[in-house]
């Protein structure tokens, strides 16, 4: 007989998320109601729950970029990217996110993920020169339309990373994947696998680019 | 060697930065609160692992309390006027992207280093640990150089890296909180559970609606927990391994590479992956928490199709 009972921490953590409190108390809510109904006592759910903060504390590790981010962007980091783009003739943000996309996926498939990334790239550099290329493209924006435009640009960073980095033999989630069959006796090199990540690539960049390319046709319309 | 604790003692000390900072900042009617947090942080990196799992529990349920709570907030100094900026930029050029690039170009050069050259057999830096490690050097070689070049008021770096983190706020440690939930989900048997019921809903004979329902399992599940990597062994374990390889005769690097890439679409539509969807609507400064997955739908639903068709046609018709 199989318990259901541990499933309701999911639906907390939707419900949570759906009526907006704070994330950070839904899932904290979320775990220890989790492992209650999984029959492990408070304390065991507690020191089950610091473990597993403090064996992953190099995911928050990122944020030490933000002094020089914003150490630059205080002598104008930001206003030298638009000044950047508005200098050059033809540049659109379609076009610029495609260029990004392209960039982002070479440079994970050749195991460089963290070259780029929302706080390395995207933030100081490839949101601000989109913004000032949709500006150029379509004159004052409105709030939503800064709003779109930034969204796609962070939008355009995840696409090429997650169907890029595949191509790299020596990722986490090829060795992964490797593992799983491994244990039932399926035998498969890092190479053979990854070579099947190429179409999903290729797709990635064509349905992705033709969406940017219809952003740059909604941002013209409206001049 | 250098190995992580090396950079958590960086990190912690980055966040005492961020603490102090936001304890200057008056406009923040809260700033108390925020330097409380972040302190938190800074215990958590540099005493983590000598508190114990209980201790720790402790310290996560009272950072989960100062966010729940409402008691952080964000101020509204400003340290330089647009003006200033708008004059800065124009007087010192495209130079000011040199200490911004040093960062990527530190990881560039690195990861080359590190991976093709002698310099790999000489242990001097924890494989586990390379690319932070190349980050943390990237940012002390930024910081240095824009120090020496831009001469700015020696607490400017805390000052502005604080204006930032607490732009983002809480949602900051919301990934590293995900991750400490999924813990809990493998501990309780969720992935079992829903292994399970999705291996009793298999439709006989049908090769397309199994490879259907592999797909769709995989951004389901990743869905839920936030990332494929949890989804792959137990989608893999119900469907993909008995059916549609031993069963249907499915070419294994198919259906394993291109499953997790479908899990991959799920990634793209879901809150839980925090650090690729929430973390930046709260960078960018975006009013929709969801804007990022907003903007991010039609392409994973497009991308899903593509791969369900791989699976179908290269998994079995090549």
């Amino acid at each position: 007989m199989i318990d259901y009972w541990p499933l309701l921490g999911i639906a907390l953590v939707v419900a949570g998320f759906a009526v907006r409190f704070n994330p950070l108390l839904v899932v904290a809510v979320a775990a220890i109601v989790t492992g209650l109904l999984g029959h492990m006592p408070f304390m065991k759910v507690l020191a089950t729950l610091g473990h597993g903060f403090n064996e992953n504390r190099y995911v928050t590790i990122i944020w030490i970029i933000l002094p020089v981010v914003g150490l630059l962007e205080r002598y104008g980091l930001q206003e030298r990217a638009r000044a950047l783009i508005g200098g050059i003739r033809g540049a659109t943000a379609g076009r610029l996110l495609i260029v990004y996309l392209a960039v982002r996926q070479i440079l994970s498939a050749l195991g460089l993920t963290t070259v780029a990334g929302h706080p390395q790239t995207v933030r100081p550099l490839i949101a601000p020169m989109v913004v000032a290329a949709a500006e150029k493209q379509h004159g004052e924006l409105d709030e939503e339309t800064v709003e779109r435009v930034k969204a796609m640009s962070a939008a355009t960073d995840n696409v090429g990373l997650f169907f890029g980095e595949d191509i790299f033999l020596a990722i986490a989630s090829i060795l992964l994947i490797q593992g799983s069959l491994a244990s039932f006796g399926i035998q498969l090199t890092p190479f053979q696998l990854s070579v099947w990540a190429i179409p999903s690539a290729i797709c990635a960049f064509l349905i992705h680019g033709t969406r940017l390319l219809l952003l740059d046709r909604r941002l013209g319309r409206h001049r | 060697m250098i190995n992580l604790h090396w950079l958590y003692v960086l990190a912690g000390a980055v966040f005492a930065g961020f603490a102090l900072g936001s304890a200057r900042d008056e406009t923040n009617a809260k700033r108390w609160g925020n330097a409380a947090f972040w302190l938190l942080l800074t215990v958590s990196f540099w005493f983590g692992d000598y508190v114990g799992d209980i201790g720790n529990g402790v310290l996560v349920l009272a950072i989960v309390a100062i966010a729940g709570f409402h008691l952080i907030g964000r101020g509204s100094k400003q340290s330089a006027t647009p003006r200033e900026r708008q004059e800065s930029s124009a007087r010192r050029g495209n130079w000011l992207f040199l200490p911004a690039l040093l960062i990527p170009f530190t990881a560039f050069v690195g990861t080359l280093l590190f991976n093709y050259t002698p310099l790999k057999g000489l242990n001097l830096i924890d494989p586990k640990a390379v690319t932070l490690v190349l980050l943390g050097c990237g940012v002390i070689i930024a910081l240095v150089v824009s120090y020496a070049w831009l001469r700015p008021p020696l607490l400017a770096a805390i000052d502005e890296g604080s204006r930032l983190m607490n732009g983002v706020g809480w949602a900051a440690v919301l990934p590293q909180m995900l991750a400490s939930l999924g813990v809990i989900f493998a501990a309780a048997g969720v992935g079992t559970t829903i292994g399970s019921i999705v291996g009793a809903i298999i439709p006989q004979g049908s090769m397309f609606l199994a490879v259907l329902l592999y797909a769709l399992g995989m951004v389901v599940f990743t869905m839920i927990m936030g990332n494929a990597f949890a989804a792959f062994p137990v989608m893999a374990t119900a469907i993909g391994i008995p059916i549609l390889i031993h069963a249907d005769g499915g070419n294994p690097a198919v259906i394993g590479a291109v499953g997790m890439l479908a899990g991959f679409c799920g990634t793209l539509m879901t809150p839980m992956a925090a650090n690729f969807n929430i973390v930046p609507a709260a960078l960018l400064e975006l009013k929709d928490q969801n804007g990022v997955i907003r903007a991010q739908v039609p392409t994973a639903l497009a991308m899903l199709a593509a791969n369900i068709l791989i699976l179908y046609v290269a998994g079995f018709h090549l």
